[in-house]
């Protein structure tokens, strides 16, 4: 067969592979930060090859999980044109209430405490939802309010009170350390729910409806699309996934406190902006943010590791993150045009 | 258009978080019924035999609230208060950074408090508030940290600079077991006064020559933030291939590496001490992570801070050297140079005594 083309019409496979590869690329949105990634990892390996031993692999990806996790949970939220500032808190308020309850009760099996950390975390979800849904009040003024308003009633409930790693259960503490295959369970974990989320939000409708309420909330009521019920559940699902994170937290750091997790939300809404997701809703994906999660991650330790004095590592951090997303950006950019590109070439016989 | 929706949002969020850097949590409004219970009445000179005041009215401020090692101080300081009738009340900012322990200084001193009791969160940056408040009448007692020299008038120091940064390095040689090697501190805030203290002791004790085969080979920040401390530890191990020990002089950093080292491929390689509570270490010094470490009992500390702040109030004392005065169970106290107490030397806590302590 090839053996037969001729000179004239070996354009049209080498155009068409061109635009395979623009698809491609497209769909992989996420290279820009795959890149990014690259660009901090390779030269701090070579600067300390210690950076990218196995070890030193587990704790990025440990380190990077309970953000990335909180990262999904938000993207879910920012792609309706809402956010979730109360994500820090409510994984305090579930770090919490998890480790005094299985303190309190050592014969407890560990899958009750990690399932009672994932129902406050929706509990809180309820309550955030209904007052954006129901109630019609800006998502940034009621998560904000609620920031306060759970961080409170976690310093009420803890009263000082702080849980040690002696007072927890070795199974709740192992799950911490615990490895399958070499991968650590809690990553295991972010990496499972994040697949969940990607399915649902690429795959079904539900999930696609959160991208048209965020591109344009008034022509999503026009179509037909319960806006309230799908931003509600939005917000549920932050809240059940922050609640998650909050029993991670438990396993991983063994001590818990009622100031666990304080601050945690810029960080996360850092991630998912780094992620590619944007901030006015409609585009983005949870991959993305997750791996915006690892970033930020990844930057905070190789600065450790390249020994950079420590009063000026949040400056670098800072201007890091400037110039992931500049990286992010740019590639962004050509590939619109590559693409505008290519239909040009096609000349309208596509839509 | 996209460009300067993006500039409101950020606008809205850094207004909405410079309010709630606003809103910290203050227990207590401002109590106008209360009258100018003479505040003044203890400058002067110090009359050791004046009877402790009944009824003071003594405010009580940690770095931060729902810190653990500060709830400990407080159930001390609170005690103390009980024991000669004064009403302690408890206040403070929810974060330890620098200023946000100035509106609960400006608030004591409107309250017409007869003194205060703090540990400062930056010693520079409370002092023109507690100037202020002491030009009102109050009476500054710090502890734990403290505060610039000419801002308070005692301050209870949990044992001397000297004693504990002496005793960490004597720590982490032992723990070592005279072979010696890199170490490495894992400290808290890079503007801590206590911290940095210790920390210059512990170089000044390196620096002798029975510690030449230790060298200190990094400083890190954890910020006394469990996540921080848990990436600087890591980064610690893997910038410093060589690391055999690490020095953490605070409660939060401490329990931190220690978990981290108990999860991975380092413990039994690399040895801890620090300053942490029984309750913290607990498990860590069972399993062997850790082998011993060092701590006062803080609710001894705020016990007699309030003493303190009580005999100050009382006329007792005022803050001069030599001056002495009688802290309930714990007996008498000396004021020494710079108008500072000592609590006395830390305990060391070990596989074999940690039992016995319960904080």
């Amino acid at each position: 067969m090839t053996a037969q083309v001729d000179v004239a019409a070996a354009e049209v496979p080498r155009r068409t592979a061109a635009r395979r590869l623009a698809t491609r690329i497209g769909r992989v949105r996420e290279l820009g930060i795959v890149v990014a990634l690259a660009l901090v990892v390779v030269p701090t390996a070579i600067a300390n090859p210690r950076f990218v031993q196995p070890q030193s692999i587990q704790d990025l990806l440990l380190n990077a999980s309970i953000v990335a996790l909180l990262a999904v949970g938000q993207t879910m939220v920012v792609v309706t044109r809402n956010v979730d500032l109360s994500v820090g808190s409510v994984l305090g308020l579930s770090a919490f209430l998890t480790a005094q309850l299985v303190a309190d009760h050592p014969g407890l099996p560990i899958i009750a405490g990690i399932a009672f950390g994932v129902l406050v975390g929706a509990v809180c979800g309820v309550l955030n939802g209904a007052a954006v849904a129901v109630g019609n009040v800006p998502s940034l003024v009621v998560t904000l309010g609620t920031l306060y308003v759970f961080r409170g009633v976690d310093f009420a409930l803890a009263h000082g009170r702080q849980i040690n790693a002696a007072n927890l259960p070795d199974a709740l503490l192992e799950l911490g350390s615990a490895k399958v295959v070499g991968i650590p369970v809690l990553v295991i974990v972010t990496l499972m729910v994040v697949l969940l989320a990607a399915t649902h939000l690429r795959s079904y409708r539900s999930g696609r409806e959160l991208y048209a309420i965020g591109s344009n909330p008034d022509a999503a009521v026009l179509a037909g699309i319960p806006v309230g019920r799908r931003v509600f559940g939005a917000f549920v699902l932050s809240g059940l996934i922050a609640g998650l994170a909050g029993s991670m937290w438990v396993a991983r750091y063994g001590t818990v406190d009622a100031a666990a997790g304080t601050g945690l939300e810029l960080q996360v809404v850092a991630a998912v902006v780094v992620g590619g997701v944007a901030i006015f809703g409609g585009s983005g994906t949870v991959v993305g943010a997750a791996l915006g999660a690892l970033l930020l991650g990844t930057i905070t330790s190789c600065l450790v590791v390249l020994r950079i004095p420590a009063f000026w590592q949040q400056a670098i951090s800072g201007a890091l993150l400037l110039v992931a997303i500049t990286v992010d950006r740019l590639l962004a950019l050509r590939l619109s045009r590559a693409l505008r590109r290519i239909n040009a070439e096609r000349g309208g016989d596509g839509g | 258009m996209t460009s300067r929706r993006m500039g409101l949002f950020a606008l809205v969020l850094t207004g909405a978080l410079a309010l709630s850097a606003c809103g910290g949590t203050t227990k207590e409004n401002t109590d106008q019924s209360s009258s100018a219970a003479a505040p003044g009445a203890a400058t002067g000179a110090a009359n050791p035999n004046a009877p402790l005041k009944q009824g003071l009215k003594i405010t009580f401020l940690p770095k931060q609230v729902n810190n653990p090692y500060f709830t400990v101080a407080q159930k001390g300081a609170e005690q103390a208060g009980t024991s000669f009738g004064a009403q302690v009340k408890a206040t403070g900012p929810s974060d330890a950074s620098a200023s946000s322990q100035v509106t609960y200084i400006n608030t004591a001193a409107q309250q017409h408090q007869d003194a205060l009791v703090l540990s400062a969160n930056d010693a520079n940056a409370v002092a023109p508030a507690l100037k202020s408040a002491r030009k009102q009448g109050l009476k500054v007692v710090t502890f734990d940290s403290d505060a610039a020299t000419d801002a308070r008038d005692i301050f209870v120091n949990q044992a001397s600079t000297q004693d504990i940064g002496a005793g960490q390095v004597k720590l982490i040689a032992d723990a070592l077991g005279g072979k010696g090697g890199e170490i490495a501190i894992l400290s808290a805030t890079p503007n801590a006064t206590n911290q940095n203290a210790w920390i210059a002791v512990m170089k000044q004790e390196l620096a002798k020559p029975e510690y030449a085969n230790l060298k200190l080979v990094e400083t890190a920040y954890g910020n006394d933030d469990d996540q921080t401390s848990f990436q600087k530890t890591q980064g610690l191990l893997q910038a410093h291939p060589n690391l055999k020990g690490i020095i953490s002089p605070t409660t939060v950093g401490v329990a931190a590496a220690a978990r981290y080292l108990d999860s991975s491929s380092y413990k039994g390689k690399v040895a801890l001490t620090g300053l942490g509570t029984p309750n913290q270490m607990r498990k860590f010094v069972q399993d062997g992570t850790v082998k011993s470490f060092a701590l006062w009992d803080p609710s001894k500390l705020g016990y007699l801070a309030t003493y303190a702040a009580a005999a100050l109030s009382s006329g007792q004392i005022t803050g001069a050297q030599g001056e002495k005065f009688k802290a309930g169970d714990l007996g008498e106290y000396t004021v020494g140079a710079n108008g500072e107490l000592v609590l006395g030397p830390p305990t060391v806590f070990t596989k074999d005594n940690i039992g016995q302590f319960n904080f």
